[in-house]
């Protein structure tokens, strides 16, 4: 295809920017969840106040990227939002309670009479829970392009449960970095428990790929592609180990390396997502849909490509901005 | 029900919801920025505890209208996928907009705002603030722009069954986008100073009140005061503006069934769209066109001139009398507040205590500004009816093809969830004002500030 064309081009920009905003909405958002999900298995009030804390001031934010993505298949694709949102309505029903739930627990907790605390701190869990899986059972659903056969069920329902141990591990290596003591001892442990049903369950994911999405196999396993693209598992696999090894040597943690765990399965996830992106395009809903089908006219296109040429680095700057206030070792939560 | 109807109720659910909190979040920005300032230049203690105690309040109504609102953005494929697909054009960049100027700079910026006050500097806090205020605005902005380009479309062709931007300032300042949005920008106000004053009559009462509660229902009593008037003055000229593009919009809210000149306005009654007239009307005499037209003699369309093409009549009718009604006693109750204030002021040399039964009145009306919202909300968009986007998209057009028992199992599930919200966000409210000490500020001192080094 000759893509020279400013027409042609600029829907593949507005894919990249949505690709990049689902990208950072899964991490970003994915270390709270995980959180979220982490919760329960904290031992006493403080550590949970902590927990929570060291994501309090990020999670707004976080989750605006959810809102730029779809944003962003709204505007610029809007025949795909369409019917991407029409297939996964009940999934994406329950994420938004959970959702829903979730956030309204950040302020409740706080402020609600202290007898409803182990109330919200419940509904907080269930939210992370009920936004992960269905999260997972989307993924799953549109990469099998919403078979409703058993084995696109099935395929879904391993991603509904993959999804939050991938949260869990980013939850538990954000933990590591944002508290010390008994805390963060707490978080290695719970890095070290996920770790290996997390690995496997995405190497089965992996190889099943092929099996519901049969164009995929032709796109990995030709020659030379095959070459090429080999970087992305073995990547996987290095960092794979390089968390193992953090999470089963304490004093690596104590000397300051467990930054590690959460850099690696943050590289986990872009390489994931860069090798499910190289799996699909350019169809923007599998087998139906190219991204150029699916996009508005150049002329509304060309509108929103000056708002986002100008904003998105602003608002890059001012995230950084913000993680940079905030970095360091999360205190209990006040509003100071 | 079919799908058109359950989505339409769906969608009335959710954003009736959300609306909520953004019209108490728009204004309570500005507020917080006015105590903060105040706080800053007379370093009284009382303007700090004010600033601190809003703005717990102000995050938990801000957390319950970003949730309601991510829940909107899916809806609009969900339950609406044609509305995108003929208008997306349009829509899309004025949405895309709000997003990329408004959503990451409220959400970003107040997580300073909340917990940075210890890790920067005095002013940074303050512009952080500041931004938050002004995100929330920018969001009012494009969104209203949107949803009064829906009312009055302008700036658009029709390509093959696609709405297609031709002037963009046309569509960005389309006819009725400037009144509705200072009614919108007003009634945000309202509302909020009405809530700020009600939850400290109702801490007055209680015995809860802290030096901060004098000086925020002194401001919000103000506010409501000047705002109220303002609003009245935008709402008619925002119905003269309706009048000239959305007549039948007029003609339903109103009850006038027939066109005729020097038209008389309908105080009450009981409109019967089957009959046709409006049951049991107390009448005064010319009084519609007088208003509406600002002529006595003006004649006025009537709903005959527009069939198959107006709203529902009684829900209208209805909703435009509550929210008159409750903005006129708001209008009451600000100004004999501010009176009364004014007078103990000077008898009792800055006694601020307003009487037990004001304190009643005020704590009584706390929620006012969502009545006369919601009411406001449902005479602009049932009014908008059978269209989408006014005289151009029918609202049936554009539905989900989705089965209904599918929709029918979401939209009870949101309805339950948002019942118990808005039950325990009014009683968390209730709770947080008898409490105030248990959300004291804990404001950190000297060399805490600014330790960041930013």
């Amino acid at each position: 295809m000759n893509m020279t064309t400013w027409a042609e081009v600029l829907p593949l920009i507005f894919l990249a920017v949505m690709g990049l905003a689902l990208l950072a909405y899964v991490i970003l958002d994915g270390y709270d969840l995980g959180v979220g999900l982490l919760l329960p298995l904290a031992e006493s009030k403080e550590q949970k106040d902590t927990m929570i804390s060291s994501i309090g001031p990020f999670w707004d934010a976080n989750e605006t990227w959810l809102v730029l993505g779809v944003g962003v298949l709204l505007v610029a694709f809007p025949m795909a939002h369409g019917l991407v949102l029409q297939a996964l309505y009940l999934p994406v029903a329950v994420m938004l309670i959970g959702l829903i739930l979730r956030g309204v627990a950040f302020d409740f907790r706080v402020k609600a009479p202290t007898k409803y605390v182990p109330f919200w701190n419940r509904a907080f869990f269930a939210g992370s829970l009920l936004a992960s899986a269905s999260q997972g059972w989307m993924l799953g659903s549109y990469i099998t392009g919403f078979d409703k056969g058993w084995l696109g069920l099935a395929f879904s329902l391993g991603i509904a449960l993959t999804l939050p141990a991938a949260y869990i591990l980013l939850g538990a290596g954000w933990l590591i970095m944002k508290t010390e003591g008994e805390l963060q001892e707490h978080a290695v442990r719970w890095a070290r428990r996920v770790l290996w049903p997390m690995g496997f369950a995405l190497v089965a994911i992996s190889a099943a790929t092929p099996l519901v999405n049969p164009g995929v196999v032709a796109k990995w396993f030709s020659v030379p592609e095959v070459f090429g693209l080999m970087p992305i598992p073995l990547s996987c696999a290095i960092a794979f180990f390089a968390v193992r090894w953090v999470v089963t040597h304490p004093n690596v943690v104590k000397a300051g390396y467990g930054w590690v765990v959460f850099a690696s399965t943050v590289l986990i996830f872009i390489l994931a997502f860069f090798g499910l992106a190289y799996s699909i395009f350019p169809d923007i809903v599998i087998g139906r849909m190219t991204v150029w089908q699916a996009a508005v006219s150049t002329g509304s296109l060309t509108v929103i490509f000056v708002g986002v040429a100008i904003t998105l680095p602003v608002i890059i700057i001012y995230t950084i901005y913000m993680y940079r206030v905030f970095w360091g070792k999360a205190r209990a939560l006040t509003y100071n | 029900m079919d799908a058109l109807l359950l989505s339409r109720i769906q969608f009335a659910a959710n954003i009736s919801f959300h609306i909520l909190f953004p019209t108490i979040t728009i204004a309570m920005g500005w507020f917080l920025l006015y105590f903060r300032i105040r706080h800053i230049k007379t370093r009284d203690p009382a303007w700090e505890e004010a600033y601190y105690f809003w703005t717990k309040v102000f995050a938990l109504s801000f957390a319950l209208g970003v949730v309601s609102g991510i829940v909107m953005s899916f809806q609009f494929g969900t339950n609406w996928p044609g509305f995108m697909e003929r208008a997306g054009d349009i829509a899309g960049p004025l949405l895309g907009y709000e997003v990329l100027t408004a959503f990451f700079l409220e959400a970003s910026f107040l997580g300073i705002m909340l917990f940075g006050r210890g890790r920067v500097s005095e002013r940074v806090h303050l512009a952080a603030t500041f931004l938050v205020a002004f995100g929330t605005t920018m969001s009012a902005f494009w969104i209203l722009s949107l949803n009064s380009w829906m009312q009055t479309p302008a700036g658009f062709e029709i390509v093959d069954g696609k709405f297609m931007p031709v002037d963009w300032f046309a569509v960005v300042f389309n006819p009725s986008f400037p009144y509705r949005l200072a009614h919108k920008l007003l009634a945000s106000a309202l509302t909020a100073s009405f809530l700020i004053a009600g939850l400290c009559a109702w801490q007055l009462l209680k015995g809860s009140a802290t030096g901060g509660t004098h000086k925020a229902l002194r401001t919000a009593i103000i506010a409501a005061s000047v705002a109220m008037p303002l609003q009245f003055l935008a709402g008619d000229m925002h119905g003269l503006n309706t009048l000239e593009h959305q007549p039948a919009k007029i003609a339903a809210l109103e009850g006038i069934w027939h066109t005729e000149k020097s038209a008389p306005l309908t105080l009450f009654g009981i409109p019967d769209e089957a009959a046709g007239t409006t049951h049991y009307a107390v009448k005064i005499p010319k009084m519609a066109s007088l208003i509406l037209a600002h002529d006595a003699n003006a004649e006025l369309k009537g709903l005959n001139e527009f069939p198959n093409a107006h709203p529902p009549v009684a829900p209208i009718f209805w909703a435009f009398r509550v929210m008159v009604g409750v903005g006129t006693l708001m209008l009451v109750v600000a100004w004999a507040s501010a009176w009364l204030l004014w007078r103990r002021r000077r008898l009792a040399q800055g006694s601020m205590d307003l009487p037990k039964p004001a304190l009643y009145v005020l704590a009584g009306m706390t929620f006012s500004g969502w009545l006369a919202t919601l009411s406001g909300w449902y005479v602009t968009e049932i009014g908008r009816q059978p269209f989408l986007v006014y005289g151009h998209l029918r609202t049936a057009d554009v539905a989900t093809t989705l089965p209904s028992p599918m929709i029918a199992v979401t939209l009870t599930a949101y309805l339950i969830v948002y019942g118990l919200l808005l039950i325990t966000y009014v009683g968390v409210l209730k709770y947080m004002a008898e409490h105030p000490f248990k959300h004291a500020p804990e404001a950190p001192h000297g060399a805490e500030l600014g330790k960041a080094g930013v």
